[in-house]
């Protein structure tokens, strides 16, 4: 799922405009989750706002099932219509969405979007992928490289492994690497990783303008 | 078109001489003086020496200028290439560039990560790791191909002009998985390493396993393998990179052998020259890599006592 968190208070509000009618719409789906913007944070933010020193005529808030989808967008017309700036509470792809569909209206980013994760326990998120379009998982035991070496390496772990940390931060991070050798060694496939991968093709991967899917079997 | 021209370095590991390097960090600044002094600490006492790329992502005067600079005064330039701040494109054309100007030598690194350094908002490039480095050096100059497969020519009807290199990798046997560290060397052999040099030494028993290892698989036969060293110079410093640096492993033996002695230098020089000589005995070494880290008046003296100068000449 994507994980987000909430941008610091003073800098949602810097945006603002003073006396604002203020819709805060939280989204159902990744980020109710991820414990960032859902209906319980929205009505948060909303007392956090009401009692900051940045008058509002009116805050109102709601959430709606998706914002990356057209569909639940259309559920919040009448409630739009009744205010000059939607401070939403998705993640990035629910802002431009909200953004797109409500075109005339100012949309503001209530959070900072931050990856495609794991829930591993409470309080804490994890990347797992960083969808570079060249899923290599099948040879690496499941483990991503790309996303849990911090240099993305992709022919086994540097010389800043040590005690199964990695160089960046040798007292919390887990060497990617290290964890892949283990999972390997215990898969019975520790040959996988001394075949040399080649050079990556970084094409498939975020390189140049949004990537796009276009399936012509399902286009109208 | 043949371009090969074998460095020193290459020359005298094939003749199986005890070929002995040192580090060189590029300054910051374009005041030359200390590195002129480096030089004059270096020149006849070493065969080689290596300039670091931005080491420990510090930005620095870049290897293949500062090899430059060096061989003009005569010492002959290992330039380092780092993953971290190119990609093959730059790499490449870095490459050529080097080879224009003589530089052969070359030491194909992943790159520290560059929160280690001065500009921790920069953005690293990884676009290839070092393996994939090692293999695109490889392929150039064995093949005269680019990593994209086009042949290395100006033109169609041009000759072909592949450049020559003499290909070095780091190995860091203190790493983890430890298991794991001689088939890392052994996928850079089959990359296409010439020499290896280490991680610094400090801990004889676990470097023995694993040379024992590498000569057990007999890697030593296809790469020149060239131990690391880093003279102690303070308890402090001996503490520091037992506690704070990654992949380098001090054994207590070692600092409580520091902490016994009044004068730790003296000790650090006289521990460094017996390893160099236990090295010159192992099987499997050909070489050993000096890291004097801002200590190069030390490099005279231990290669000295290690009964290594004279340096060989080569014609
Ligand atoms: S290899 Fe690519 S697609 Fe697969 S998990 Fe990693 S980043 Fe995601
Ligand atoms: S220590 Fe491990 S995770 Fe960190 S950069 Fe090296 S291989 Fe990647």
């Amino acid at each position: 799922m994507i994980i987000a968190e909430q941008k610091p208070v003073n800098e949602i509000l810097k945006n603002i405009p003073e006396n604002s009618r203020l819709l805060i719409v939280g989204c159902d789906t990744c980020v109710t989750v991820c414990l960032a913007g859902g209906e319980k944070e929205v009505a948060v933010l909303s007392s956090v706002i009401s009692m900051s020193d940045k008058k509002m005529k009116s805050i109102e808030g709601t959430s709606i099932e998706r914002q990356c989808d057209k569909e639940f967008l259309s559920e919040i017309k009448d409630r739009v219509s009744e205010c000059d700036i939607i401070l939403s509470m998705a993640c990035g792809v629910g802002v431009q969405m909200m953004s797109d569909y409500y075109n005339g209206k100012i949309v503001l980013p209530a959070l900072n979007t931050l990856f495609m994760g794991s829930n591993e326990e409470t309080g804490y998120w994890l990347e797992r992928c960083l969808g570079c379009g060249d899923c290599s998982l099948d040879i690496t035991g499941g483990i991503c490289p790309k996303t849990r070496c911090s240099k993305g390496l992709m022919n086994g772990p540097c010389g800043g492994s040590e005690g199964g940390k990695c160089e960046v931060d040798p007292e919390n991070l887990d060497c990617g690497w290290n964890l892949i050798y283990n999972r390997l060694k215990e898969l019975n496939r520790l040959d996988t990783m001394a075949a040399i991968q080649p050079p990556r093709d970084w094409s498939k991967s975020h390189d140049g303008g949004p990537r796009r899917i276009i399936r012509e079997d399902l286009l109208l | 078109m043949k371009t090969e021209k074998k460095s020193r370095m290459q020359r005298l590991f094939e003749k199986g001489e005890f070929v002995v390097t040192a580090e060189l960090g590029p300054p910051k600044s374009l005041d030359f003086s200390v590195l002129d002094r480096k030089i004059d600490l270096l020149s006849g006492v070493v065969d080689a020496v290596n300039l670091t790329d931005n080491q420990t992502a510090i930005a620095r005067i870049s290897s293949i200028a500062a090899g430059l600079y060096v061989m003009k005064a005569g010492l002959e330039p290992v330039i380092q290439m780092a993953c971290r701040d190119r990609n093959r494109l730059a790499i490449q054309a870095d490459l050529l560039g080097a080879c224009l100007h003589g530089i052969t030598n070359v030491l194909c690194l992943t790159g520290d990560h560059q929160c280690m350094g001065n500009h921790p908002g920069a953005k690293h490039v990884f676009d290839i790791d070092s393996i994939q480095l090692i293999q695109i050096v490889k392929n150039m100059r064995d093949k005269g191909v680019f990593q994209n497969g086009d042949e290395i020519r100006n033109s169609k009807k041009s000759d072909l002009f592949p450049p020559y290199f003499f290909i070095g990798g780091a190995a860091n046997p203190f790493a983890e998985p430890f298991e794991w560290r001689v088939s890392r060397l052994e996928k850079k052999i089959e990359a296409g390493i010439d020499f290896i040099q280490t991680q610094c030494i400090y801990d004889m028993d676990r470097f023995g396993q694993w040379m024992k290892e590498v000569v057990d698989r007999g890697l030593h036969k296809k790469a020149k393998i060239m131990a690391g060293i880093t003279p102690i110079k303070s308890l402090g410093m001996a503490r520091y990179m037992r506690d704070n640096v990654a992949g380098v492993t001090v054994p207590d033996s070692v600092i409580q052998r520091m902490e016994k002695v009044e004068n730790v230098k003296e000790e650090g020089i006289k521990f460094a020259v017996e390893q160099i000589r236990q090295f010159r005995e192992m099987e499997g070494i050909a070489g050993v890599h000096i890291m004097a880290i801002e200590w190069e008046d030390a490099v005279k003296g231990m290669v000295e006592s290690s009964g290594l100068l004279p340096r060989p000449k080569v014609s």
